[in-house]
């Protein structure tokens, strides 16, 4: 039983992270390709440790949930800090933007 | 249950080969570090599947450090991309 849930755990996980790495390449623009980035970092990594806790001793499975915290707080630091340079140096296209709340006020 | 996991480190080299396509092309640089930071994660999730499938936990520690210089490495990559851009 556990081990049939560790499975779908580990697919989906896998299933996550191929297609997250499908919109990296078929996106049109650099904040889309990020946000198909952030995809499998967070939600695919999970869903994989989940699936390996499941197949280890309870205190292996303590140091994985110490990764998946990690990942879920350093995830959107990293998106955040990104799509600010994207924005600083000119690599957003401004007409797809409805609100643009870093437009610098002159 | 040793499909299961062939599977998933089918799925996750196909999703690392396409990282890589994009690590080659992307238009700029930030489109690389984000490819190169998408490459970590997946060799952090093939870490985790290899532990499942071998129930051996001794490798928690370097999941733990991938993920974090991972995260330590793109970031510094960012800020110094940024910078360079802007200088120039």
């Amino acid at each position: 039983m556990t081990d049939v849930l560790a499975a779908v755990l580990l697919l989906s996980g896998g299933l996550i992270c191929l297609l997250g790495a499908i919109g990296v390449l078929r996106f049109p623009d650099l904040l889309s390709r990020l946000q198909a980035t952030t995809k499998p970092q967070t939600f695919g990594l999970l869903l994989v440790l989940a699936g390996t806790a499941l197949r280890l001793p309870a205190e292996a499975a303590a140091g994985l949930g110490l990764v998946a915290l990690f990942q879920v707080m350093t995830t959107p630091v990293f998106a955040q800090l990104a799509g600010r340079a994207a924005h600083r140096t000119g690599n957003v296209d401004k007409g797809v933007l409805r609100t643009d709340e870093l437009r610098e006020h002159r | 249950m040793t499909v299961v996991f062939w599977l998933t480190f089918g799925m996750l080299a196909v999703a690392a080969l396409l990282g890589t396509i994009r690590l080659l092309l992307g238009p700029s640089t930030l489109d690389r570090i984000m490819a190169l930071e998408l490459v970590v994660v997946l060799v952090a999730a093939g870490i985790a599947v290899g532990m499942a499938a071998m129930r051996d936990p001794a490798n928690v520690t370097l999941l733990l450090v991938v993920a974090l210089l991972g995260f330590i490495g793109s970031v510094t990559a960012v800020r110094l991309a940024e910078g360079m851009e802007r200088h120039r």
